[in-house]
């Protein structure tokens, strides 16, 4: 079944793939390590766009993007750390204490309260930024960070996660807590959440890559670079003209780094964190 | 009360109802101080039926998705297949192949730009593939190309997402089922037919369902490659509420929009339920 050339065919194919799914970042490594515009141009045009000899490398796009006074790189990158770390840090606290609640606590309409979660799940963003954007304008919060975070903490699908993973752990550790006379919140900080480390990883990846890449929202909400995101202040440098591909790319590598560098680190856990979201319902 | 249930109630729920009823008025995002805001009756809904710019926005919309689902999918099946067999270093082929799901949106678009270009990749690919005898393209400005291409950037960087979804599909199959099925001789070609398609059910509906949602809310790709032309090619449901929405502050049309628009992801969703059947159901 598994001769050798079954295998070669099999390595070949990985390999080509491996050139399609490279190819575009090799070219913006080697489009922003040049320095000469012209050469750029031709260059794209042709296989040279996947590759500088070390005789071109040049730091000058880079110097050219983090000194442009118009367009603050650093601070855009800024905004986008802050804000994502804030929804993160935050939504992993609210939610998971939301599940807590859902799966430990009894109350009423504890039922409901579910289900109404499971349905929230379905409304995507998109149906929700217009009457988001009225109310944040009518509150006068246009172009602010809180804007940006704090209608993004409370996350239906993180909660469901959480609750999932809640309702599993076995009872007994919290009753014997409950006998040492330990609170309901003692309980969840002490004995629930340091063993919610692999659930708690998902849904900060999660919800991380997601407002990493949020770009609706903060191009209908932020007027100048103050607390513009990185993603958006990079579209915007994009459709200005004239083109600046190496710059361009030097601000596109510079962005993909922090998330390529967690991705390379923390592989593992980024994989099974899109499994984790799978595995529902 | 939990804080995350607060924060659900006022930033989910109430914009949801918010969406409702603005629906029905002719609400503007700056209000006409001389214009009150008035109950329009089901005139929102009216007009975006009619409007042959929302008709065929939602039409392009379907067709990236009926173009995109099945391309990704089937690709991801196939690496996710690769990878599940005797491959050597498979967890680095992994790691790669899920690697552009971590690149923002933006820069793949700024990228796979520079190669649709006039003067770029593909075109001198396609010039020295065809020996000069096909004319260049231009990609991402010519009404029958635009949204393939967006079609073949939008795979290349959610591919691993499935990919990897598929892979625990496959882990999940039963060994025994192919050990039987090699006691009864069947062929690696009917081996993938009969136990690994059959044993994927429930992953290939949530797959399908989830790209296809994706799908549906394609925006950013549009919005900075080709701002929804040529001549409305490329236009979305996603980018036409934001065009009315926010670009012409019609409130209360947006958002008779996005109900719609949250309807036929609502769909989606409930045709994804139907069709998941427990564990038990399928062997």
């Amino acid at each position: 079944m598994n001769s050798r050339s079954d295998i070669i065919g099999r390595v070949v194919i990985g390999l080509v793939m491996t050139l399609i799914v490279l190819g575009p970042l090799a070219l913006m490594f080697a489009t922003s390590l040049k320095s000469n515009p012209q050469q750029i141009l031709v260059d794209l045009g042709g296989f040279r766009a996947f590759w500088v000899s070390p005789a071109d490398v040049s730091p000058d796009n880079y110097h050219t993007v983090l000194t442009d006074q118009q367009a603050p790189f650093l601070r855009f990158m800024f905004n986008s750390i802050l804000i994502v770390f804030s929804i993160v840090v935050l939504g992993v606290f609210a939610n998971s204490l939301a599940a807590f609640a859902l799966s430990r606590l009894r109350f009423g309409g504890r039922a409901l309260m579910l289900g109404v979660i499971v349905a929230l799940m379905i409304i995507p963003i998109e149906a929700l930024v217009v009457p988001l954007l009225l109310m944040v304008n009518r509150v006068g919060q246009l172009d602010t960070y809180q804007a940006q975070i704090i209608p993004f903490i409370a996350h239906p699908l993180s909660i469901f996660l959480f609750y999932q993973f809640f309702t599993k752990l076995p009872k007994d550790l919290d009753e014997a807590a409950y006998l040492d006379g330990a609170t309901p919140f003692q309980i969840y900080r002490k004995v629930v959440l340091p063993l919610s480390l692999p659930v708690i990883a998902t849904v900060a990846i999660l919800q991380g890559l997601e407002f990493w890449n949020a770009y609706l929202w903060p191009l209908m909400i932020t007027r100048g670079p103050e607390v513009r995101p990185v993603s958006l202040a990079l579209a915007q440098f994009f459709t200005t003209p004239p083109p600046q591909w190496g710059p361009q790319m030097a601000f596109s590598v510079m962005m993909s780094l922090p998330v390529l560098v967690a991705y390379l680190a923390f592989q593992r856990w980024f994989i099974q964190s899109v499994v984790g979201s799978a595995v529902k319902g | 009360m939990s804080p995350a249930l607060v924060l659900g109630f006022v930033f989910i729920i109430v914009p949801f109802a918010l969406a409702i009823v603005l629906s029905f008025t002719d609400q503007r995002l700056v209000p006409n101080p001389n214009l009150p805001t008035r109950l329009v009756g089901t005139l929102n809904y009216v007009r975006l039926f009619t409007d042959p710019n929302f008709l065929q926005a939602f039409w392009n919309t379907f067709l990236f998705a009926l173009l995109v689902v099945p391309f990704q999918t089937s690709i991801a099946l196939a690496l996710a297949v690769l990878i599940n067999s005797r491959l050597p270093a498979r967890n680095v082929f992994r790691g790669i192949f899920f690697l552009p799901t971590v690149i923002t949106m933006v820069v793949v678009c700024v990228v796979w730009f520079s190669m649709f270009k006039i003067d770029g990749f593909f075109n001198t690919v396609l010039g020295l593939v065809s020996l000069g005898l096909i004319e260049r393209v231009d990609w991402l400005r010519n009404p029958y190309t635009a949204l393939p291409s967006i079609v073949l950037l939008s795979a290349w960087q959610g591919l691993g997402f499935q990919m990897v979804v598929y892979l625990a599909g496959l882990q999940s199959i039963n060994e025994e089922l192919y050990d039987a099925a090699r006691v009864d001789g069947a062929t690696r070609w009917q081996e993938f037919w009969r136990v690994t398609m059959p044993g994927l059910r429930n992953t290939h509906v949530f797959v399908i369902i989830t790209t296809t949602i994706l799908a549906f809310k394609l925006f950013t790709q549009v919005s900075i490659l080709t701002q929804g032309g040529p001549q409305g090619a490329t236009n979305t449901v996603v980018h036409y509420l934001y065009e009315v929405g926010f670009r012409r502050g019609r409130v209360g049309f947006a958002a008779a929009t996005a109900v719609v628009f949250f309807l036929i992801v609502l769909i989606i969703s409930l045709i994804q339920r139907r069709m998941i059947k427990s564990e038990e159901e399928i062997t």
